[in-house]
């Protein structure tokens, strides 16, 4: 029997940690001398007020979702993969590698294949530490935030002294071609008769993002391999029991994580630099373990935290350009609430559980 | 997720209040910060000046990833900033891109050049300033080796290396010349600490006078210099008041000029090329009472004598970005 019913547990104690984030971000934000209901007003017009505002919170919710997954699919096999952002990085160089060698004839192909080189790259940085992991017992969570570095490292070394175009100034490879140009929302939704933002960033990427959702929700809940993962995660000497390699398991999962993460660089490489530069993340790895955890690793749950995430970071930048609030403490806010539903999240559900089986006593 | 929902309801309340103030003048300032002690502060002080004259206000933003540059670029431009300004080379690529989609805003760019009908691109001669500052290295100078500690390593900074080392060479032809770079990465604008252990490597081989041309890395540089007890040279803006009586003296290249010149033409400006060298007084070496006792009267005279042929055009310094080579110091 649940201790409380699934409406409190996917809706309430989400909602409850937010007002608490926010209330405390209020204060911080009174604390330094500024007004925060202006400082809502401000983030919310700036993130939802326009289609510009909001061709930036989905593109940045494009990779939150990828990201958000990647780690959500780990978590079903209880293995904790904080190299997102390496790997991320990683399939930033397959995408960058599939865009500038390869002639695409046109964008459709070319997104499939550099989804493809940009997943295998993902999966293969995920592939050394998920290996240490399943044979080794090293534990996932430092090797993968070790693999984090390395990949900046990597990353340098091949911007700086090979895929750097002659001449250039700048660590970061050409300019893709034409033909690669991945549709903006702009473009998709100008035949329809929609007018929407030219210059923000959203993009085509965001429908595969969507499609990634439906088919996470598919592999974890309604395949075999799905099944076998969950019970892993549930029980390891079970899944043994019923005759589930964890090895194979411990593989399986952060290959698919690994490629999930991957794939976010046809958002942000692909679709909207059209190069890859360094730092081409921007911490979307680490966001994607607060979105996971928020939305309960459930990809409808990923899905709406990572618009959530979206709206923050964009919202942050909007109130960074606009206010003389420090950037810092923009990262401060956005800190409370990854704090409030991520690593205090049985602050709110043990009273609350408490609260329901008291309601519950007093019925019967 | 309800809280989306209250939150879309305040958006249609307060749609209309952002990006009020329409044709304010923006800077944009690259990664190593505003307050770099060095080039951004120079970008900086250029803007305060115009704010402080005209009293009226600007807007500006300093980037914290490379991946922001076109945001923050067509943010302003959305808004309806004008002129927008931005100092480094590193936002060429993103400003081919966003210059076409504005055609009515104008848009400058210091330290490298973008061809479009409304950019104006701003060039310093750095190698001449430099030159001038190598001179008054080698004169003060007593173990006849000096250092030079660059940030990123790019064509740019070769170019102060390389006008550094002709203009010592010029005073001593047999001094040597050492030329450490900090890094690969825009990462390099910003690392006192490697700054530090890179003067400490110099001196260590003999450098008694350190040229830092590496934004905020040059910020470590000086302070190890005057710890160890050596002179050093700053750049970009005055930055004799650091450590007085330390620093030699500061190759000054008035970026806060190029800003507040920008500002001031206004969204009317001239587009197009502009290069600023000793002649226009762009680069120059600093002279004020935390160095005076340093620069002695023959010095002073020497330099001034190189910078007046420099700017008749007697004296060529080489540029290393001209050919890529410096036919007095290898990298």
């Amino acid at each position: 029997m649940d201790r409380m019913p699934k409406w409190a547990d996917v809706v309430l104690i989400p909602l409850i940690s937010l007002i608490l984030a926010a209330i405390l971000s209020a204060l911080v934000i009174l604390g330094i001398g500024e007004d925060p209901v202006a400082a809502v007003k401000m983030m919310v017009s700036g993130a939802l007020g326009s289609t510009y505002g909001w061709g930036y919170t989905l593109y940045y919710a494009t990779n939150f979702m990828f990201t958000g997954l990647a780690v959500a699919v780990a978590f079903h096999a209880r293995l904790f993969n904080i190299g997102g952002e390496g790997q991320a990085m990683l399939g930033g160089l397959g995408v960058a590698i599939a865009c500038l060698y390869v002639p695409w004839p046109h964008w459709t192909l070319a997104l499939g294949g550099a989804a493809v080189l940009a997943a295998l790259f993902g999966a293969a940085w995920a592939a050394i530490p998920a290996w240490l992991q399943a044979k080794r017992g090293s534990h996932i969570v430092i090797t993968t935030i070790m693999f984090n570095f390395i990949a900046s490292a990597v990353l340098n070394y091949v911007l700086v002294n090979v895929m750097r175009p002659q001449g250039s100034m700048d660590p970061a490879t050409a300019r893709f071609s034409e033909t690669v140009h991945l549709p903006t929302l702009h473009e998709l939704l100008a035949p329809i008769g929609i007018s929407f933002s030219k210059a923000a960033p959203a993009n085509v990427s965001l429908l595969v993002a969507v499609a990634a959702c439906v088919l996470v929700w598919l592999l974890i809940w309604r395949t075999r391999l799905g099944y076998e993962i969950r019970a892993y995660g549930h029980s390891e000497t079970g899944a043994l029991y019923a005759g589930i390699s964890p090895v194979r398991i411990t593989m399986i999962a952060m290959l698919i994580s690994g490629g999930l993460a991957g794939c976010m660089a046809i958002n942000n490489v692909m679709g909207e630099a059209e190069r890859l530069v360094l730092n081409a993340t921007e911490g979307a790895g680490f966001i994607g373990i607060a979105v996971a955890l928020m939305g309960r690793s459930h990809p409808f749950g990923v899905f709406l935290s990572a618009i959530l995430f979206g709206f923050l970071y964009q919202g942050g930048a909007e109130l960074a350009l606009w206010t003389s609030i420090p950037r810092e403490l923009i990262v401060v806010i956005q800190a409370l609430v990854i704090l409030f539903t991520g690593a205090l999240d049985n602050m709110v559900r043990m009273p609350l559980e408490k609260l329901f089986l008291s309601l519950r006593k007093g019925r019967a | 997720m309800t809280f989306m929902k209250s939150l879309l309801g305040a958006a249609a309340a307060s749609a209309l209040m952002a990006g009020a103030a329409a044709a304010e003048p923006a800077m944009i300032y690259d990664l190593g910060g505003k307050f770099d002690k060095s080039f951004n502060e120079a970008a900086f002080g250029g803007a305060e000046r115009w704010a402080k004259e005209t009293g009226e206000s600007f807007r500006e933003i300093e980037l914290q990833s490379e991946a922001q540059r076109e945001q923050a670029l067509r943010r302003f431009a959305e808004a309806g900033s004008n002129p927008i300004v931005m100092a480094g080379f590193a936002f060429a690529d993103a400003l081919g891109q966003v210059a076409a989609d504005y055609p009515d805003t104008k848009f400058v760019i210091i330290d490298m050049v973008v061809d479009a009908p409304n950019v104006r691109s701003v060039v310093f001669n750095e190698n001449e300033g430099s030159y001038l500052v190598g001179m008054l290295a080698a004169m003060a100078s007593k173990t006849d080796t000096v250092g030079f500690v660059g940030g990123m390593d790019i064509p740019l900074i070769r170019k102060f290396a390389c006008g550094y080392a002709e203009g010592v060479l010029a005073v001593k032809p047999e001094a040597k010349v050492i030329a450490n770079m900090t890094g690969t990465t825009p990462a390099a604008w910003n690392d006192p600490v490697k700054g530090s252990e890179l003067t400490k490597a110099q001196i260590s081989q003999g450098a008694d006078v350190v040229y830092a041309a590496a934004g905020g890395t040059g910020v470590g540089v000086l302070q190890t210099a005057a710890d160890e007890n050596i002179l050093s040279i700053g750049v970009d803006s005055n930055q004799n008041y650091l450590h007085p009586g330390k620093v030699l003296t500061s190759m000054l290249k008035r970026v806060d000029n190029a800003v507040y010149d920008a500002f001031k033409d206004g969204p009317e400006m001239e587009t197009g090329f502009q290069v600023m060298g000793v002649a226009n007084g762009g680069v120059g070496y600093a002279l004020d009472d935390y160095n005076a006792p340093l620069v002695s009267d023959e010095m002073k005279a020497a330099v001034d004598a190189a910078a007046a042929k420099i700017a008749s055009g007697e004296l060529k310094v080489h540029d290393y970005m001209a050919d890529d080579s410096c036919p007095v110091l290898s990298f």
